[in-house]
């Protein structure tokens, strides 16, 4: 039992007992020892090598989101640490439990400049659920322990450690059972049943009452009791953007996605309500545009597992800290008899019945792109999500990944969402350029039966893509990219078209040949120029056994409608460019 | 801007301070003063921050998400016991002495330390009596002054510690409804 164990192999047997499997990262001076100890325990432990440290980050994001178990990336110290500086602000932001591991200098040296030093504890502290600084072993076996159980615990997040190249190489007996002393980190799980109780009867005295759920219903694992809340009060559902997955598109009750790039049915919707139940969102500013404007005549309850999130951008009325699993247990078991609903049941028929009216005026998949226009165009990007669409759709197992701008917001959009939680895989909150192709990366490896798709920009491509060789040297296959390459960056040219002028002002864009550069990575590459070679396309990489990449040279200049420009009411959505 | 006393229980590990401070930063909020040292149990430490600002609520909110703060209380509109001490280096020639001497009886200062044309004083008091007392010592010359920042006590049966917290738990942050 009393067997001594160099601070590395601690570090590689603390990871196991956690039950990590698989890490992404780079070697470097500093973390070699950890590199060392890791081939010892190479059978139980997948290192996947990446290109960027970076693309090791947003790997972990991916496999963390995509599983909800905790993802682990490393880097060495300085650069190597800085270049995760990104996918840890990218998992603050998003909830998402990521563990970094970082190797520092020898702790002699702390602090005197020494070799590649960079104080990564001192950068990374506001874009971390928290940090550590490990300067001896003996505190290596507690510390991952906590480490891990602060990231995936309570409201998730990063959790990084840095650990001095001496901590690693020394040998010291670890203590593998000491308990947690964490007195004031304490998530509150149980919602309070009298919140419960205050929020049902707030519910049940609606006439025009709406559920959003938020990121936190496919964390807390709450999809099915959504599912079942929604339809014992037959209240109408909405979804975020991290939403999307928690409540099937094709459900009667579902309206789809609310804010910036929402509908203007969900928008008009939310203006309109009286009673609002937000779930696992946190009125992310691109959910509420002006939020002095939001939601006027909308008492509000608000689900969230982190109280700072309750009350931080729009006024609740019934608060409950609580996880969003056990709250809507709680709130289902409180639930009236049936005869005490029938009041709300007969007020929120009528206001459906309302809602869909303007549905059915204002929401059509592909109305707002100008029909005519898009006649004389060889490519308009939405005929791409329509065979896409029904691909997925045909094809099943599938879960898509998008990164940041036009595409995304189209994706979001465009594609029928019924494939529940952790299908939908998306940087929100840091809205992070580059995230999909290595995101991907930790997905496939996370669900290798299942298709995974990555919807990108050209810019956000060019961020990132060298992880497709990462890709290749893992075996991964079940990797499909399809790059809607417009040939700008997009999302910034829109607001350049609509509110500035069209002053294109660093946004148009070139590349290389996308086709030949994934040949280069040994994938296939394949490229579409006309809505009539799309469908063959896709079926192509559903019949490549490997990775495919798809270049999709689509029309230009075409604009992400219905939109709320920035900072100003949901109420007043554009739904087409402004005459000029 | 309303000025507030903020009180804290904190685990006493390195960074905490940091932590601390950065988050009252990163809204753009100046501490005025910040005081910080162990509290009756082993292993926390107990610490008062003064901020100026309007939003003071999300900010102790957000304190709560740090995992080493306990406990954290906004006392500025309780009844409290804030104390601030001062150490003043004075210009003091044998002529002006026997002033100082009387002024410091008033205020119930201490002399600490006398040189030949300086006297080091110490005053402890409440802030506000702190901030009169370095008025009136002003004129004499005010060498180099240095204070510690408010420390803050609520009075009477209701405390401020870590056993007490823990029971409540982390949902005591937002109010309940009744
Ligand atoms: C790392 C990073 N840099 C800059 C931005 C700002 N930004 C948001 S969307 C966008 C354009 C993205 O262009 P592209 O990847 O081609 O996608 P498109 O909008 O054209 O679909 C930019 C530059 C960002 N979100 N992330
Ligand atoms: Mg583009």
């Amino acid at each position: 039992m009393s067997e001594t164990r160099t601070g590395a192999q601690i570090m590689c047997e603390a990871l196991i007992r956690e039950g990590v499997e698989v890490m992404f990262g780079i070697p470097g001076g500093a973390i070699m020892p950890f590199y060392y100890a890791m081939w010892e325990y190479r059978d139980k432990l997948r290192h996947v090598l990446c290109r960027h440290e970076q693309g090791a980050g947003h790997a972990a994001e991916g496999y963390a989101r995509a599983t909800g178990r905790i993802g682990v990336c490393i880097g060495t110290s300085g650069p190597g640490v800085t270049n995760l500086v990104t996918p840890i602000a990218d998992a603050m932001m998003d909830s998402t439990p990521l563990l970094a591991i970082c190797g520092q200098v020898g702790s002699h040296v702390l602090g005197k400049d020494a070799f590649q030093e960079t104080d990564i504890t001192g950068i990374t502290m506001p874009i971390t659920k928290h940090n550590y600084l490990v300067k001896d072993p003996n505190d290596l076996a507690y510390v991952f322990k906590e480490a891990i159980h602060i990231a995936t615990t309570g409201r998730p997040g990063p959790v990084l450690i840095d650990i001095t190249k001496d901590a690693m190489q020394k040998s010291v007996v670890p203590r593998w059972d000491q308990k947690l002393n964490l007195p004031g980190y304490k998530p509150t799980y149980a919602p309070n049943r009298k919140q419960v109780r205050e929020a049902l009867k707030l519910l049940l005295s609606a006439k025009k009452p709406l559920i959003l759920a938020g990121n936190g219903v496919i964390m807390a694992g709450a999809a099915e009791e959504l599912r079942a809340f929604a339809e014992k009060l037959r209240v109408p559902v909405i979804t975020t953007l991290h939403g999307i997955g928690s409540f099937p598109e094709e459900h009667p009750l579902a309206l789809g996605m609310p804010g910036m790039h929402g509908w203007v049915h969900v928008n008009r919707a939310i203006q309109e309500c009286d009673v609002l139940f937000n779930i696992g969102g946190r009125f992310d500013d691109r959910v509420t545009g002006k939020a002095s404007t939001f939601a006027p005549h909308a008492r509000v309850i608000h689900v969230d597992i982190d109280p700072s999130e309750i009350g931080k951008n729009v006024k609740v009325t019934v608060p409950i800290v609580g996880d969003a699993r056990l709250t809507l247990q709680a709130l289902l078991e409180e639930m009236p008899e049936r005869e005490a609903l029938a009041e709300l049941h007969a007020h929120a028929s009528d206001w459906m019945e309302h809602i869909r009216e303007l549905q059915e005026k204002h929401q059509g998949k592909q109305q707002y792109v100008n029909r005519a226009q898009t006649e004389r165009m060889a490519l308009p990007p939405h005929d791409v999500y329509d065979k896409l669409n029904r691909a997925l759709a045909q094809r099943g197992r599938y879960r898509v990944v998008t990164d940041v701008g036009q595409h995304q917001m189209w994706a979001a959009q465009l594609l029928d969402w019924n494939a529940g939680p952790r299908t939908h895989i998306t940087s929100g909150g840091a809205a992070t350029m580059g995230f999909s192709v290595p995101a991907a990366l930790g997905v496939a490896i996370a669900h290798p039966n299942d298709t995974i798709w990555v919807v990108c920009g050209d810019g956000g491509f060019q961020m990132t893509n060298q992880e497709m060789a990462t890709i290749v040297q893992e075996g991964i296959k079940n990797i499909k990219i399809a790059v809607i390459n417009n040939g700008y960056l997009g999302m910034v040219r829109q607001w350049q078209e609509l509110f500035e002028q069209k002053r294109y002002s660093g946004t148009p864009l070139s590349g290389p040949d996308f086709a030949k550069l994934a040949e280069a990575y040994y994938w296939k590459g394949l490229t579409v120029e006309h809505s009539d070679e799309v469908q063959a396309a896709i079926d192509e990489a559903y019949a490549t056994d490997g990775p495919v990449l798809i270049d999709f040279r689509v029309e230009r200049e075409v604009n992400v409608f219905p939109m709320v420009p920035q900072n100003t009411s949901i109420g007043d959505m554009i739904t087409e460019a402004p005459a000029s | 801007m309303k000025t507030h006393t903020i009180v804290l229980l904190v685990q006493d590990r390195p960074g905490v301070l940091s932590r601390v401070a950065g988050l009252v930063r990163r809204r753009g909020y100046n501490i005025q003063s910040l005081a910080v040292g162990h509290s009756e149990q082993p292993g926390i430490s107990r610490m008062t921050i003064v901020v100026e600002s309007d939003h003071v609520e999300q900010v102790v909110k957000q304190l709560y998400r740090l995992i080493e703060v306990i406990k954290v209380s906004d006392v500025t509109d309780d009844p409290t016991v804030e104390r601030e001490m001062v150490v003043v280096k004075l210009h003091a020639p044998a002529g002006v002495r026997h002033e100082i001497v009387s002024m410091c009886g008033v205020f119930d200062a201490k002399i600490v330390d006398v040189g030949t044309n300086t006297m080091i004083v110490e005053m402890t008091g409440t802030p506000a009596k702190v901030e009169n007392f370095i008025e009136v010592v002003r004129p004499y010359g005010l060498k180099e002054m240095m204070r510690t920042g408010r420390i803050a006590m609520v009075r009477g049966a209701r405390g401020h510690n870590a056993g007490e917290y823990v029971e409540s738990a982390n949902g005591a942050v937002v109010p309940a409804l009744n």
